[in-house]
């Protein structure tokens, strides 16, 4: 049933995907870490013109699957508004806005951690609004939210397979490719599912140990 | 401000120049959270350099006197002047409309608070605390900032915890930061809200003692909402008893500690010394002299 000789041909052809794997989610990543900020400030907005209907948009995104925002991407917006994107921009800016709504929580969750005391603190030294965001609140929220955002960075990891379904050429596209020619399927599937492995359970590993840096930096530091 | 107060008695002659404008002025203040009015129609003067203690029980509206002042609560009605400016209005075409935030800007740089709970910054270095203020909002150039820093650190006798963070000092000493920090700033009046309700109590002592010396050195006006009554004594021109969210008396430290006149003081000070077991808070002759302990 399993060709060894089989594995170890289609196992190069399977590698060489793998930089573009990476690639889609470090640019997703990016896109959805920046596009957090401005949803999660939006969103704590105190003008309910504003924070309303962001809401209500985020979680329309954030509740609908992201196979069917990237079918949407590549086959409606050609249509509606003449906008064709090669897969692999239309894949980033899928991943990016999808998992920008589930960044912008844990941003939130980060901000609304800081003390009422500290915004005090910076009115009562006469800091202007954009002043006490970037010296005061970001550096206070930030740090605690990176070993989630971490987590998050792995589950766009695994999620890139879904990009197959508009095309993009990623691990499971090529699998499928390979399986189709020969019709050994177990051989290409196992080793794609034995590179996912391979790539994020040591990602893991090392979020867990920056968890747990941290942990012991915020004890040590109160207890010095 | 007593001796201020018996120039204007003697010398009816030039009203003008013996009469200070008060650099504070609240007007029939009243503020509510909801139902619920925690400060009603106050009216109150503070004068350049006047030092004033604020007591009453938990709950009174001294806090809110000086959160409406810090500009971190909005009066539900009435006005505060600060040096003859509405605070929480301005002039707009000729009509009065709520401040903006630019308004509030310039008038908040000449108020500063200390808080019951320290609020300095715990991601910041304690010299990056007193200087943040300086070079954010003042644009001090930063080694002039840190000069100035230093030399409030050294009067506040942290000068050789420059290097540390918030989380590695005791009670006492952050909130001898956090005085050092609204100091630095060198507002025309400092708010201290119960700055030692949440210290320990061996540590109550050196934070009233540095407070002390404050009120001796500068000519801050100053607005000490506080429990301990012996420190009000000693520091204050006026003390102010509040209950109900109304100013119930106020006079001279001697006024009103040893001859109380509405019942409700005489019971918050009968109530108040058999609570407390009058704690006398004890010099601390080290951080007086400006060494660190």
């Amino acid at each position: 049933m399993w060709d060894w000789n089989y594995t170890w041909d289609i196992l190069p052809e399977l590698i060489k995907v793998v930089p573009l794997t990476i690639a889609i989610t470090l640019a997703g990543f990016i896109i959805a870490s920046l596009l957090g900020v401005p949803l999660a400030l939006a969103r704590r907005s105190k003008s309910r013109w504003f924070s309303i209907p962001v809401t209500a948009i985020a979680d329309f995104i954030r509740k609908t699957p992201l196979i069917i925002q990237l079918s949407v991407i590549v086959f409606v917006l050609p249509q509606l508004i003449g906008l064709s994107l090669p897969p692999f921009f239309a894949g980033v800016i899928g991943l990016g806005i999808h998992y920008s709504t589930y960044l912008s929580e844990v941003y939130r969750s980060g901000i609304d951690a800081v003390p009422k005391g500290q915004w005090e603190a910076a009115t009562a030294l006469n800091f202007k609004k954009l002043k006490t965001w970037i010296r005061i609140i970001f550096p206070q929220s930030i740090p605690p939210t990176i070993p989630v955002m971490g987590n998050y960075l792995i589950v766009m990891f695994k999620e890139t397979p879904t990009l197959s379904a508009i095309t993009v050429v990623e691990l499971l596209m090529t699998a499928k490719e390979l399986g189709s020619t020969s019709f050994k399927y177990l051989e290409a599937l196992t080793l794609v599912g034995l590179i996912f492995l391979a790539l994020s359970y040591p990602s893991a590993l090392i979020v867990r140990a920056i968890e747990k840096r941290m942990q012991r930096r915020g004890r040590s530091v109160l207890t010095k | 401000m007593i001796q201020n107060i018996q120039i204007n008695l003697d010398s009816n002659i030039d009203l003008d120049k013996a009469l200070p404008q008060p650099i504070v002025r609240y007007r029939n203040v009243t503020k509510a959270f909801g139902d619920h009015v925690v400060l009603k129609e106050l009216n109150l003067d503070i004068m350049p350099g006047e030092k004033i203690a604020l007591i009453g029980p938990s709950g009174s509206g001294k806090t809110t006197i000086a959160r409406l002042l810090m500009t971190l609560e909005r009066p539900s009605s009435g006005t505060i002047e600060v040096n003859g400016e509405m605070l929480w209005h301005m002039q707009h075409k000729g009509k009065l409309i709520a401040a903006n935030e630019k308004h509030l800007h310039r008038m908040r740089s000449s108020i500063g608070m200390v808080f019951q709970h320290f609020n300095l910054f715990p991601h910041m270095t304690i010299l990056q605390n007193v200087i943040e203020g300086l070079i954010q909002v003042r644009k001090t150039p930063k080694r002039q900032a840190q000069e100035k820093a230093m030399e409030l650190l050294t009067q506040v006798g942290l000068q050789n915890h420059i290097k540390h963070y918030p989380s590695q000092l005791s009670g006492g000493q952050k909130q001898r930061v956090a005085i050092a920090r609204a100091l630095v700033m060198e507002p025309q009046i400092l708010l201290f809200d119960e700055v030692t309700s949440a210290l320990d109590p061996e540590l109550v002592g050196e934070v009233l003692d540095v407070i002390k010396g404050i009120a001796a050195k500068k000519d801050t006006a100053m607005l000490l909402i506080t429990h301990e009554m012996d420190f009000a004594r000693d520091i204050a021109d006026r003390v102010i008893f509040t209950d109900g969210g109304v100013i119930v008396e106020q006079g001279t430290p001697k006024e009103i500690f040893e001859n109380p006149k509405s019942p409700r003081l005489q019971n918050f000070l009968t109530r108040f010394l058999s609570d407390r077991q009058s704690e006398p808070y004890k010099a601390n002759k080290e951080i007086a002299a400006g060494n660190d302990l």
